[in-house]
């Protein structure tokens, strides 16, 4: 009974588990901060910083508004013809540079039968409402800016 | 004396339990770092994507410009976005001929065969998932949700690992060989966030891709999925998918 009464009179055992204890949970608290970058949780599983970055890489298209702001008349020739939903860039290519420094920044002027046959070179697998020719039969050669204007294509 | 503890410790207590939520919120006010879109209210937007199969020409306008806006390498199999051509014989229905030559970037040639066949194009692209399988397979958090609904990338966070390009069911990432970590389409993010539309939307000469905000009442969008039958890719597997579908043929996987 006596030697029972010492076994668990002590309170080391109890100073040793929670010293164990200690460390355990302090090395996991610098562990994590050493490893979860900041803010890690903030908005979700992930790093609030990411958004920030995904949003700030620099723009290579204009956007349409951009272009219409100093060429509102080619828009306007254009809004009268079929190419009305056609944007500038979809033939144009990307133009973010010359919205920001023109003149400085030429934009691209594109050739005049290649921009034109992308799209209107006959294919099965298009919808039939879409205008396309047999180029072979249509116009195997030359300009297709002899005879179509690029901002308002319909032949008068 | 006895009253004057006890105030004490109630003090003491709702101190302690408010500085919770307090430090919380600080936490919130003092991570305003420079941002690029410093207007963009993230909380504000519902990004969804809509493709209508019955207007794509299969140009690959949009598989181009998507290379050119986000720097993705020329390689013909890093895509963000690309063009699939369908091709399915009515005398083997299930077994539809699919054929992406360089995404669909440099257009496509005609299909031969019968005149019987038929014939489509499909642009695909991440789906931006609500229930994204790749942004549950990622063990370290950089693919992830943003509060407007686009599925994103964490360059910085990202191991390259290489399991949520197997758990996409759709393909729609790769890893970068330049970086050696994963990348697909943001969206447009840094775009969108500057209240323009995405790349290829904004090439699309037929607008049969359509960018649309589900949280801004005025969207063409909601007209849209109102007055079109829809479907989304793969259904069932219940991935919560925000592309939707118009004119969707059965064969499409």
């Amino acid at each position: 009974m006596s030697h029972m009464g010492r076994r668990f009179s002590g309170h080391r055992h109890l100073i040793r588990m929670a010293i164990l204890f200690g460390i355990g949970t302090g090395s996991f608290l610098v562990a994590r901060a050493a490893f979860m970058p900041e803010g890690f949780g903030l908005y979700g599983h992930y790093r609030p910083g990411a958004l920030d970055e995904n949003r700030s890489r620099p723009t290579r298209y204009a956007g349409q508004r951009a272009c219409l702001e100093c060429h509102a008349d080619v828009g306007e020739t254009r809004a009268a013809g079929a190419h009305a939903g056609v944007s500038c860039e979809s033939c144009h290519g990307p133009l973010a540079r010359h919205a920001a420094d023109a003149p400085e920044s030429k934009a691209t002027i594109p050739g005049p039968r290649a921009v034109c046959l992308d799209c209107h070179t006959a294919n099965r697998s298009k919808p039939r409402t879409f205008p396309q020719v047999v180029v072979e039969e249509h116009a195997p050669e030359g300009d297709c800016t002899a005879c179509h204007r690029a901002h308002q294509p319909k032949v008068s | 004396m006895d009253q004057s503890r006890r105030a004490f410790l109630a003090g003491g207590t709702r101190l302690l339990v408010l500085s919770v939520p307090a430090a919380a919120a600080w936490d919130y006010v003092a991570r305003g770092e420079a941002s690029a879109a410093p207007d963009y209210q993230a909380a504000s937007h519902w990004w969804a994507f809509t493709v209508d199969i019955d207007r794509c020409i299969g140009c690959g306008k949009c598989v181009r410009a998507c290379k050119a806006e986000n720097d993705v390498p020329a390689e013909p199999h890093t895509f963000r976005t690309w063009i699939e051509r369908y091709a399915v014989d009515p005398l083997d229905p299930e077994h539809p001929r699919v054929e992406s030559p360089n995404g669909g970037a440099d257009g496509f040639a005609d299909v031969a065969g019968s005149a019987d066949v038929k014939t489509f194009f499909v642009p695909k692209l991440c789906n931006h998932c609500v229930d994204s399988p790749c942004v549950q397979v990622c063990p370290v958090g950089a693919t992830f949700d943003s509060p407007d609904g686009v599925v994103l990338v964490d360059q910085q966070r990202c191991l390259g690992c290489r399991y949520c390009v197997q758990a996409c069911p759709y393909g729609c990432r790769y890893i970068d060989p330049r970086t050696h970590t994963v990348d697909k389409c943001t969206l447009c993010y840094h775009r969108i966030a500057r209240g323009l539309t995405t790349a290829c939307c904004e090439v699309c000469p037929t607008a049969a891709r359509v960018l649309g905000d589900l949280k801004d009442p005025k969207d063409p969008i909601h007209a849209f999925l109102r007055e079109n039958r829809v479907l989304v890719l793969k259904p069932n597997l219940a991935t919560g998918s925000k592309n939707y579908y118009k004119g969707l043929d059965g064969a499409v996987r």
